[in-house]
């Protein structure tokens, strides 16, 4: 039998539309051997959630660039948990300012990323949190 | 804990649902143990396979008639199974179906599910079989399985479901010519998406040319029952009397979704008179046993028989010592004696 394959949700939650990082972070996870399921544009919590559970995805990835990140990760947190998907590793990719950061980090996001990330770096950490969870 | 997983699964959990599909998908002990089990439960669900080229809107369709089907049977439940190909460099995937199904996230009657192709050749994933038989235990009524993009001869999803839909766009010309020897052949409907666009009546021309030919074919075909694990085109048994009816839909504006659920429905009830659908859950449940067979007595060989001795031939054969036919011989034969002593 092969190694599993490690699924990845990628999704965008909230109004802006700007779509090319995460598409670009799909595309490198793709790669890297991963499958990645990508969900597109204007997704809800709620709707990121329940792809996630329909999935069975061991990694979420959420990309925000409209600022209300604040609102909409914590959020995706507490409905992942809702139902029942608790080992689920979350990252989050965007423009977060740096005070941001911590509390996001505290709240149960694995990593964020900013601009000019090298995705590599990001398949590599992502590899590390899915092995550290089995 | 598989028989916890499997409890909450008849009582509708959905995440044991979701968990049971990855232990089947990756072919875990618990996952085989878990669809033995289930196995037992399913032959409930109508399965609906749609395919066609890449691009012509099979997603788009199959989130439409998810949405009609649900509507027009409130009490009835429906899965999605939707595979993508898995790239053959890196085994990654990206799968961009649910893109185009964003109208069915809140309805919690539907379930969707993405599968990777995973280097499966025949428009499906290995375990897609597998996966549609979790959904029919798991009390759904309707599993919808999409191909990926599919060409000539990605034809696999006929051995799966009891109705098969090949969707096509108009404006494809010539190309029709190359469908019409592979896919065309196993639709039980036929739907030509995108019908706001030109040369949609060509099209259906075409296709309902191609039909009458086919038709007449399959009338002469008959009844042939084949009784053993050969590898059978049942498919074209059974479709006779059946004529498939050509569409034309609009799948993002919902245009001709309320026809194409009618036919699909009275397909079902077609099978279910004719005879039919007991005959095709007899051939797939065949060759499910016929590919489970092989595998085991392929694993059966491999342990009863040294590579060296099979090494040793291939270095025979390529010294055109003997015949490759002679090789086979000689490793069947101590296959067979090995077997006969271990199992004594």
């Amino acid at each position: 039998m092969t190694e599993k394959k490690i699924r990845v949700l990628i999704a965008k939650p909230g109004l802006d539309g700007h779509d090319r990082g995460a598409k670009v972070v799909a595309r490198a996870l793709r790669d890297d051997g991963m499958e990645v399921i990508y969900t597109g544009l204007r997704q809800t919590p709620e709707m990121i959630a329940e792809a996630a559970l329909q999935e069975d995805v061991d990694v979420v990835g959420l990309s925000i660039l409209s600022g209300a990140h604040n609102a909409l990760v914590p959020q995706v947190i507490a409905d992942l948990r809702t139902n029942g998907q608790t080992d689920v590793v979350l990252f989050l990719g965007g423009i977060i300012p740096e005070d941001d950061i911590k509390t996001l980090l505290d709240q149960g996001v694995y990593k964020i990323y900013g601009p000019g990330t090298d995705t590599r770096e990001v398949c590599k950490d992502i590899r590390e949190a899915v092995k550290s969870k089995a | 804990m598989t028989s916890a997983l499997l409890d909450a699964l008849r009582k509708g959990n959905r995440l044991a649902l979701s968990r049971i599909l990855s232990q089947v998908e990756n072919g875990t002990e618990a996952g085989m143990a878990a669809l033995e089990e289930l196995f037992l439960e399913t032959g409930n669900a109508h399965k609906i396979g749609i395919t066609g080229p890449p691009g012509s809107g099979k997603s788009t369709l199959v989130n439409a008639l998810a949405r009609e089907l649900r509507r027009r049977e409130p009490n009835k439940k429906v899965a999605i199974i939707a595979v993508d190909p898995s790239s053959p460099f890196t085994g990654g995937a990206l799968l961009g179906d649910r893109v185009r199904m964003l109208d069915l996230q809140d309805d919690t009657q539907i379930f969707i599910r993405s599968m990777a192709s995973r280097g499966a050749l025949g428009g499906l994933a290995e375990q897609t079989e597998a996966l549609s038989q979790v959904f029919d235990a798991a009390g759904y009524d309707f599993v919808l399985i999409e191909t990926v993009g599919a060409g000539q001869s990605e034809v696999d999803v006929v051995n799966l479901a009891h109705t098969t839909i090949v969707v096509d766009t108009p404006g494809t010309g010539d190309d029709i010519q190359s469908i019409k020897a592979g896919i065309l052949e196993i639709a039980d409907i036929l739907v030509v998406n995108k019908a706001d666009r030109p040369g949609v009546d060509q099209s259906v021309t075409h296709l309902k040319n191609m039909i009458e030919m086919g038709y007449a074919r399959s009338i002469n075909n008959g009844k042939h029952h084949l009784q053993d694990f050969r590898e059978t085109s049942e498919h074209e048994t059974a479709s006779a009397h059946w004529v498939p009816p050509i569409l034309k839909t609009v799948a993002c504006e919902f245009k001709g979704i309320q026809e194409l659920t009618e036919v699909i429905l009275n397909h079902a009830a077609y099978l279910r008179e004719s005879g039919q659908w007991h005959a095709k859950d007899q051939a797939s449940i065949r060759a499910n046993i016929r590919r489970q067979l092989i595998a085991s007595l392929l694993k059966d060989f491999n342990q009863n028989v040294p590579a060296d001795l099979v090494n040793s031939l291939v270095e025979e054969v390529q010294k055109r010592a003997i015949s490759p036919n002679e090789a086979v011989r000689v490793l069947l034969t101590y296959n067979r004696n090995n077997s006969l002593e271990s199992s004594e």
